[in-house]
């Protein structure tokens, strides 16, 4: 039974951190035990955080972590029924129907109907895990027929019935906090507030998932960015930012630019905002010397 | 199993096997039995602290729904409890603090669970701009019940109420009932129906055509949606706006009342978002409500770093994008107006339209010569006079209008 299947993946929260690390995602004890409790509790997670700390990997590791396949539905204003839950394929259903001539034809049969996220879920609910991403995105009507199908799982087809899922679904929703999501949202869900990591985890993290970068640039790196982000910026780095900040000096490294000149080259790939670096620059030597020492 | 005196969690894990088989995760068909739960007579006694967590949440302001709790000790038995940390992971995932009280929450659990009084978090740094936001209250916690008084004197107070309302003289109830149809507006990315000037509806189109088995009525057409833009007030309550303040909140009231999406923040040395508080209807008691979560009243300006912290939240920022922003500020700046300049440059990228209200500008000798209003005229839409509220609320009645940009209207003046 796969929902026994999830319940023996998460037997604790440190397995359930030991399975997503080897899905090559390293998450820390609170991380790991609300992703425990929401799969334990059959309740969806919502994921807050800054851009760029690691939310839509989290839920692609998880899906990979349970063996399912990540279903994403990505939010923005106007998103409405017809592109989350299900459509008709009218064109198709016109042709049929022409086609038909005096046949009897019913034109509500499945290969008609295209599933939309929410409904390829509920087909499917121990195949696959639903990521709602950025929901603050889309507006409230949406967030209102969402917390509907949270609750009860279930969607009605008027031509077709109600369809009901078979077991409870895996969901996680992510939001980068533009706008405060219903109160209802949230007590509905297992809740983790994602930060930055700390340096050392993520020098593992850049370990991990740089191609070959050096322990020790990693540190440096890892610990110029713990600096970098401390600092008012209107854009701080997100993690994919610095693993590629970590690869680009190792490339120009190797192409022959000694180490502090190196990450000064490659700054571009980490702040990608122009006022941002210019506020930068002047103490960017100083930030990395600091670092590498 | 052997009890331990010395383990704290005797009372968790003596009960483990009770518990265990009353929150097992119920199978999620029968989801009626977890009501139930809740009810105290069933509850083994070690649970207590745990609905005595949530009550006392509850009581400083979290919204902790009753759901909530009891998934918080469902959680609690699946992690074992092997530790005091377990409990406190298990309660941030269920209770869900909002990250801006997160420390308020962890102090309120160390003094539940540890009955560490002291450690209740007042870190006042001087370095950052302290950011406060009053959350979502609602107006239903706040009704007050009126006292009743005896018959005579109860008319007396009634009529007195009426007298304050007809004296209406700035104009505020005619503000709210005009604002949401005087602001800015944009188009939405929903589509509503319409039966001329718009495009081909082929989805609602096409249905209508399968239902009528292929027969072609005539062609329905969508049109994209026009919806207010958002309207972001950001109130100077420092020592030299003394005078304006309490005019500038009545008018702040009547914004968010008047429908549409206002945003209402006050600025001093502080940044505090103060929406909430103006959402109750009655203006007495929302200003009031509004005064006591203030902490800046009539000190100093730093308008740079607030507007700065302003923009460094993403949720506070989202505000003022596409939005018609006004400032209410004298913009007198002390010390260096670098950063007001950056953060003034930032919001005008930002918003739709960029306005500067000064009380300074209804003495008609009034020029933008200091430095800092110097440096922030390129950037600003509209510098214009907020020396009363019934210049202001014209002003804002207008903002939909085009008008030349600030710099261009006052070269002309000097």
């Amino acid at each position: 039974m796969p929902e026994a299947n999830a319940e023996t993946v998460a037997t604790s929260p440190e397995a359930v951190a030991s399975g997503l690390a080897a899905s090559r995602y390293l998450a820390d004890e609170s991380l790991s035990t609300a992703i425990f409790l929401a799969i334990r509790l059959g309740k969806p997670l919502l994921l807050e955080g800054a851009p760029g700390v690691g939310k839509t990997e989290a839920a692609k590791a998880i899906a990979e972590l349970l063996g399912r396949e990540l279903v994403r539905l990505q939010c923005y204003e106007g998103i409405d029924a017809a592109h989350a839950l299900y459509e008709w394929n009218y064109q198709r259903q016109l042709l049929a129907i022409r086609h038909a001539g005096d046949h009897e034809i019913d034109i509500y049969d499945d290969r008609f109907l295209i599933a939309r996220p929410l409904l390829q879920v509920l087909n499917a609910p121990e195949e696959r895990v639903l990521l709602v991403d950025e929901i603050d995105r889309s507006d409230h009507e949406f967030e209102a027929l969402l917390l509907e199908f949270l609750s009860d799982f279930q969607i009605s087809i008027p031509e077709r019935g109600t369809i009901r899922a078979t077991a409870q679904p895996i969901v996680i929703l992510t939001s980068n906090r533009t706008r405060e999501l219903a109160e209802a949202l949230r007590r509905r869900c297992v809740y983790h507030w994602i930060t930055y990591p700390d340096a050392a985890r993520e020098a593992e993290i850049i370990m991990l998932r740089a191609g070959d970068v050096a322990e020790a640039t990693a540190r440096a790196v890892a610990a110029a960015v713990q600096s970098i982000r401390a600092r008012p910026l209107a854009k701080p780095p997100g993690i994919a930012e610095v693993v590629e900040w970590a690869n680009a000096a190792t490339i120009l490294e190797k192409g022959g630019s000694p180490w502090p000149e190196a990450f000064r080259r490659a700054i571009g790939v980490l702040i990608k905002d122009e006022e941002d670096l210019s506020y930068i620059a002047p103490e960017l030597s100083r930030i990395v010397e600091e670092a590498l020492a | 199993m052997t009890r331990d005196v010395n383990d704290p969690f005797a009372p968790f894990t003596a009960g483990r096997t009770n518990m265990d088989r009353r929150y097992i995760p119920q199978r999620w068909q029968d989801r009626g039995g977890r009501e139930g739960m809740m009810r105290g007579e069933s509850l083994p006694r070690a649970a207590a602290p745990l609905l005595g967590f949530g009550r006392l949440l509850r009581r400083y302001g979290f919204p902790v729904a009753p759901e909530q709790v009891s998934s918080f000790m469902q959680a609690v038995t699946l992690l074992g409890p092997r530790s005091m940390a377990d409990i406190r992971q298990a309660a941030l995932a269920t209770l869900a603090p909002p990250p801006d009280r997160r420390d308020e929450f962890e102090a309120h659990f160390q003094s539940h669970f540890y009955g560490n009084t002291a450690a209740v978090v007042e870190g006042d740094s001087d370095e950052e701009t302290r950011i406060k936001d009053d959350g979502g209250t609602s107006e239903e916690e706040n009704e007050v019940i009126r006292q009743e008084e005896g018959g005579e004197l109860s008319s007396g107070v009634e009529q007195l109420c009426t007298r304050d309302f007809q004296r209406d003289g700035d104009g505020l109830a005619a503000f709210r009932r005009k604002l949401a149809a005087a602001l800015p507006t944009r188009r939405s990315f929903r589509t509503v129906r319409t039966h001329s000037r718009g495009k081909l509806d082929l989805r609602r189109s096409l249905r209508e055509i399968v239902s009528a088995d292929g027969d072609v009525p005539s062609p329905l057409l969508r049109r994209r949606q026009t919806v207010p833009r958002k309207l972001l007030l950001l109130i100077d309550v420092s020592g030299s706006m003394k005078l304006h303040t309490s005019d500038y909140l009545k008018l702040a009231h009547a914004a968010v009342q008047g429908g549409g999406r206002a945003e209402i923040f006050t600025f001093g040395t502080r940044l505090t978002r103060i929406t909430g508080a103006l959402r109750i209807r009655d203006r007495d008691q929302a200003l009031a409500r509004a005064a006591a979560q203030v902490d800046d009243w009539d000190g100093g300006t730093r308008m740079g770093p607030t507007l700065l912290a302003f923009l460094s939240v993403p949720r506070f920022s989202a505000f003022a994008r596409g939005a018609a922003v006004v400032i209410l500020s004298d913009a007198l700046e002390r010390g260096d107006h670098a950063e007001l300049e950056t953060a003034m440059r930032r919001l005008s990228g930002r918003a739709f339209r960029l306005s500067l209200a000064t009380p300074l500008a209804g003495d008609p000798r009034f020029r933008p010569k200091t430095a800092a209003l110097r440096v922030i005229l390129p950037v600003l839409d509209d510098l214009v006079d907020g020396s009363s509220v019934k210049n202001l609320t014209g002003f804002i009645l207008s903002l939909a209008r085009p008008a030349p940009a600030a710099e261009a209207i006052w070269k002309r003046v000097s």
